[in-house]
């Protein structure tokens, strides 16, 4: 049936073009005259992505404000570091980046937990600092491992990070943080958004759904750290201290809590303006947080906050939306039976007026 | 034995400031439920003001340090008035992105106008040692800040507890849309809270200065998350919990770093105060905010 | 299809490139050449970064106003690019990347703090562009490269000084140590001197450590006090310094202390006052005992920014007279010419003493002794491991 086929191709379409841009990056940039620096600043905003999407499934879709996210990068950063360094001969170095990738991955999901577990008792600001002490902890213990070099650094990691693999590794966070956000599990993290208490008593098993989340947030910065090694080929603990935790905050709350679309926007616009604005110098640390007061008072929740594009919303998701609309047409306000961890089901409660769907 | 003391006596003075500047986050949150990132760099301002008075204009001890109180509660008022404000119906991650911003703006704009150098604050107070039996004492600065924090810390408490706007302001964390209606100058109190927080920032700094006389503009970063760690060790938005928490943090920080390898320090202080939180989680004296059902 | 009189797309191809080529050929041979400085303005240690800015803004103003380089018969204005690295490893890479790929600078000058320096020091590498780093004492920012030089001596070598030094002015059998565990160069530097300590037959009986940013040394100092060395060791900071040594006077600590060359800015004397007076600290250079070009540099700094230039200042300025003396002796502007003439400079006398290079990026160079008297940095003696 016709339908049917374009059906098929609005699924596929999305994969489709990511794969046709997957093969420009690895096979035509590399053919292009551009510049090296761009390219640089490219994996930056695609690192930087990742770190904000991931910190936005926990501060933006969970609510919760963790502000220690630098913490999980680096123990991806320093095991997929010496996963390589270690026993890995370097003629395999190639072939065996994204084991080590995922192995730092890995390594941060367990460190995750550590504060997945206090999340289970404690809430909003105290929360916080469990995150910040873990930070703390972190960037402490790595100071304290000799083998690893302490505060003196790991330096000597190959230059592995291609902006191919940045744009699989962005994909795939944005993919897999699609899904979950959609899924059942999904549900239960915007649930615990609004209500954590009204949640439980609904039935959704609140520490499970907290403990994924925290370990697919942390999962993911760990292999954002895991890129950032291999690209800037030197880490110590101070790369990883609070002030990158702080900027990754940033990158959220300017693109938007709560929108994968946000977090793209966001980490971009960051990462972008700053090296754009490296003319002024020192002035230029005095503009950017103008900047940021001036945006966040005149957007409270970011440039795209609450609020998605289309190839971030599955098309199963769209079709149960636009059928709730008509449902509910006339009901007006926040009619939706289920929350939904985005746009339709508008902001969270706190402090918010009515669930305003701008754009 | 000696030593032990020596060590307690370390601790009180660097309590003292931490507990005088997580003050201020804490009254500020009491009453906005606002994590105000920027109050490190409010202090930070507060001890150039004091550098200003005591170098540059030579003012006298007491002088600078009413001088710079003031001028910093100014500066927190116009913070509150200009970035805060407008923010106030947003959601509350918003009013802390934009601390964020502001602290991060105190911080260059100081560094663009005044230069990177360090400075160093003068000496307002002369040096004496005051030995105590088992060779072990403590100095004229080491009391006079312990002094001044406390007698800060009680005019607050009693201010705060004891008085008509001191009311206000723990009815203003309670429930900030109804108080209008009962009359209160819900405005006017938040400045109020946020002159009194600057100030005390201001306070801390001068006394900084006289204990660590060297500043600069990076100094808040740090001891701006040490106060903001004090306060919620203390139970954030209680005023008696931030000091309690200071002397707490700075004990914990001072003993670690006595008995362990100082490499440690951090190490221990903040897996102490993970535990702290797991077992506690609303800090030593904080509430629990009533989770509406 | 119409055949007339225009370009078919080969021959319009052609054309687009040839004068792509042409214009860059034209725009080379506008005698400039641009010369990049990767500096810390912001962040942990922006005064470093400002005078690194300052004397390389000054060597490259007097040879602008020179008349320019004489490089392989033709004169040359040098172009100066100044990014700030915010003293951090990732802002670093970037603005090493921006330089030698965006501004084609045919070196950079910086970074200074060896944190930043050696993952800079990677870009210098797979960009095939010489660097050279004003102040970074890490071994490992030229370690197994070949486009790395540096203007100063390394951590092992001074740590070995330090040592030797405190063993022979002293006689001291016990020693002290206080540094910051979270920076790198206080921290490598620390772990050489306890070595080569020990093995001058000394003792390090206390190994004590703060983190960047703290200002209370109380307690770490009580415990030094405690395990009564003959001689602390501090070789942390200027900004920190002073606060160490008066703390450590608070707490009746009265040894001899000595510091290394992260000491070496007048604000360290302006900061510390009086408790400073006879600390001794080694480092690259003594301006009171430098050559006469050196001297009159000193003045030409002095007249032009107000102070006596710090270390980062007189490394920076010979970082640039290295750099103009390659590309005098390469005889081209050309990256790996420049690079070749480096490694092979046989001896240069600059403001920080005589420097050799022998293949590799590290200067030969000895280190000297300063001693604050009358509030003032005093030569007071050149040593060697």
């Amino acid at each position: 049936m016709g339908t049917e086929g374009l059906n098929t191709i609005r699924r596929l379409g999305p994969w489709v073009a990511a794969a046709v841009l997957l093969a420009f990056l690895q096979f035509v940039l590399p053919l292009l005259p551009v510049n090296a620096y761009h390219v640089q600043v490219l994996m930056y905003v695609g690192i930087n992505i990742m770190l904000t999407a991931s910190l936005n499934l926990v501060n933006g879709y969970m609510g919760e404000f963790s502000v220690g996210h630098a913490g999980f990068m680096a123990v991806g950063a320093y095991v997929s570091a010496v996963v390589m360094l270690w026993w890995v001969p370097r003629s395999l170095w190639g072939a065996l980046f994204p084991v080590a990738l995922l192995a730092g991955g890995v390594g941060a999901s367990l460190v995750g937990l550590l504060v997945a577990v206090p999340s289970f008792r404690t809430r909003g600001d105290y929360l916080a600092i469990v995150t910040l002490a873990l930070n703390m902890i972190v960037k402490s213990a790595i100071e304290n491992i000799e083998a690893v070099g302490g505060p003196r650094g790991l330096p000597g990691i190959g230059r592995l990070t291609t902006p191919a693999w940045v744009y699989f590794w962005v994909l795939a966070t944005l993919g897999v943080l699609r899904h979950f956000i959609y899924s059942r599990f999904g549900r239960g993290v915007a649930a615990i958004r609004e209500d954590e208490v009204a949640a439980e008593i609904l039935g959704i098993n609140t520490r499970q759904v907290k403990m994924q989340a925290f370990l697919l947030a942390a999962f993911f910065a760990g292999v954002a750290g895991g890129l950032y090694a291999h690209l800037i080929q030197f880490i110590n603990p101070r790369s990883f201290d609070i002030i990158k935790s702080t900027e990754i905050l940033v990158m959220v709350y300017l693109g938007g809590v709560a929108s994968l679309a946000g977090s793209v926007v966001g980490a971009a616009t960051y990462t972008v303006l700053l090296e754009a604005l490296r003319f002024l110098g020192l002035w230029r640390w005095v503009l950017a947080p103008l900047l940021l007061v001036l945006l966040m008072i005149l957007r409270p929740r970011g440039i795209l906050g609450y609020r998605e594009f289309r190839p971030f919303i599955p098309a199963r998701e769209r079709a149960i939306q636009a059928r709730a609309l008509v449902a509910h047409a006339g009901a007006g306000g926040r009619g939706a039976p289920v929350a939904s961890p985005a746009s339709a089901a508008g902001a969270p409660s706190q402090g918010s007026q009515s669930a305003e769907v701008e754009g | 034995m000696s030593y032990l003391l020596q060590q307690a006596i370390n601790a009180l003075q660097l309590g003292s400031v931490y507990a005088l500047i997580a003050l201020g986050y804490s009254m500020v949150y009491g009453v906005l439920r606002l994590i105000n990132f920027a109050h490190g760099d409010i202090f930070m301002v507060g001890a150039f003001l004091g550098f200003f008075a005591a170098a540059v204009m030579k003012w006298p001890f007491v002088v600078t340090l009413l001088f710079s109180m003031v001028a910093t509660a100014a500066l927190g008022v116009t913070i509150e008035r200009v970035a805060y404000r407008p923010l106030r119906a947003a959601p509350r991650v918003s009013a802390v992105i934009t601390a964020l911003g502001v602290g991060l703006f105190l911080e260059h704009f100081t560094l663009a106008t005044v230069g990177a150098q360090p400075r160093q604050i003068p000496r307002m107070i002369p040096l004496r040692f005051y030995p105590l039996p088992g060779d072990i004492g403590f100095s004229s600065t080491q009391a006079v800040i312990f002094g001044i924090a406390i007698v800060l810390m009680l005019a607050l408490d009693l201010f705060v507890n004891h008085t008509l706007t001191g009311t206000a302001m723990r009815a203003i964390s309670w429930d900030m849309r109804h108080l209008p209606l009962m009359g209160v100058p819900v405005n006017r109190i938040i400045a109020l809270t946020f002159a009194i927080g600057s100030g005390l920032a201001a306070a801390g700094g001068i006394l900084v200065g006289l204990a660590y006389p060297i500043i600069d503009p990076y100094m808040g970063i740090l001891v701006g998350w040490k106060a903001f760690v004090a306060a919620v060790v203390g139970g954030i938005g209680s005023v008696r919990g931030a000091m309690i928490g200071g002397y707490i943090l700075a004990a914990t920080e001072v003993f670690v770093a006595a008995f362990l390898p100082s490499t440690y320090r951090d190490f221990v202080a903040f897996s102490l105060l993970l535990l702290l939180l797991v077992f506690r989680p609303t800090g030593l004296l904080g509430r629990a905010w009533a989770q509406k059902v | 299809m119409r055949s007339s009189g225009r370009l078919s797309g080969p021959a319009f191809t052609v054309v687009v490139v040839l004068a792509i080529a042409l214009a860059t050929a034209l725009s080379a041979a506008a005698a400039e050449i641009p010369v990049g400085v990767n500096a810390e303005l912001t962040g942990s240690i922006p005064v470093v970064g400002q005078s690194c800015v300052n004397a390389a803004r000054m060597a490259v103003d007097e040879v602008n106003q020179g008349g320019g380089l004489l490089v392989g018969g033709q004169r040359y204005t040098i172009r100066l690019f100044v990014e700030d690295n915010e003293d951090k490893a990732q802002s670093a890479v970037a603005a090493a990347q921006k330089l030698y790929s965006q501004n084609s600078v045919i070196a950079m000058i910086g970074p200074n703090a060896s944190r930043n320096a050696v993952p800079a020091a990677d870009i210098a590498e797979s960009e095939r562009a010489p660097m050279i780093t004003p102040w970074s004492t890490n071994p490992n920012t030229t370690k197994n490269k070949s486009y790395v030089f540096r203007a100063a001596f390394t951590d092992d070598f001074q740590g070995r000084v330090v040592a030797s030094f405190a063993r022979q002015q002293f006689k001291a059998q016990r020693a002290a140590v206080l540094y910051d565990v979270a920076s790198e160069y206080n921290k490598g530097i620390a772990e050489v001197f306890r070595k080569s300590f020990t093995d001058l037959g000394g003792q390090v009986v206390a190994f004590e450590t703060y983190t960047t940013g703290d200002k209370d040394f109380l307690s770490q100092l009580t415990k030094i006090r405690a395990a009564r060395p003959e001689v602390l060791f501090l070789p942390n900071y200027y900004s920190e310094v002073p606060l160490q040594v008066q703390q450590a006077h608070l707490v009746g600590l009265n040894i001899p202390i000595i510091g290394s060359d992260s000491w070496g800015f007048p604000d360290l004397i302006k900061l510390g006052g009086a408790d400073m007076e006879g600390l001794m600290y080694t480092t690259h250079y003594a301006p009171d005992i430098a050559t006469p070009a050196a001297q009159a540099f000193i003045k030409r700094y002095e007249a032009r920014y107000g102070s006596v230039p710090d270390d980062v200042a007189a490394l920076t300025y010979d970082s640039f007279q290295l750099l103009f003396m390659a590309l005098q002796k390469a005889g081209k502007v050309d990256r790996q010419a420049v690079r070749d003439a480096l490694a092979s400079i046989e001896r240069y006398d600059g403001v920080t003493g005589t420097m050799q290079f022998r293949g590799t990026g590290d200067p030969i160079k000895s280190a000297v002794v300063i001693q604050i008297k009358d509030g003032q940095f005093k030569y007071f003696a050149t040593a060697t491991p």
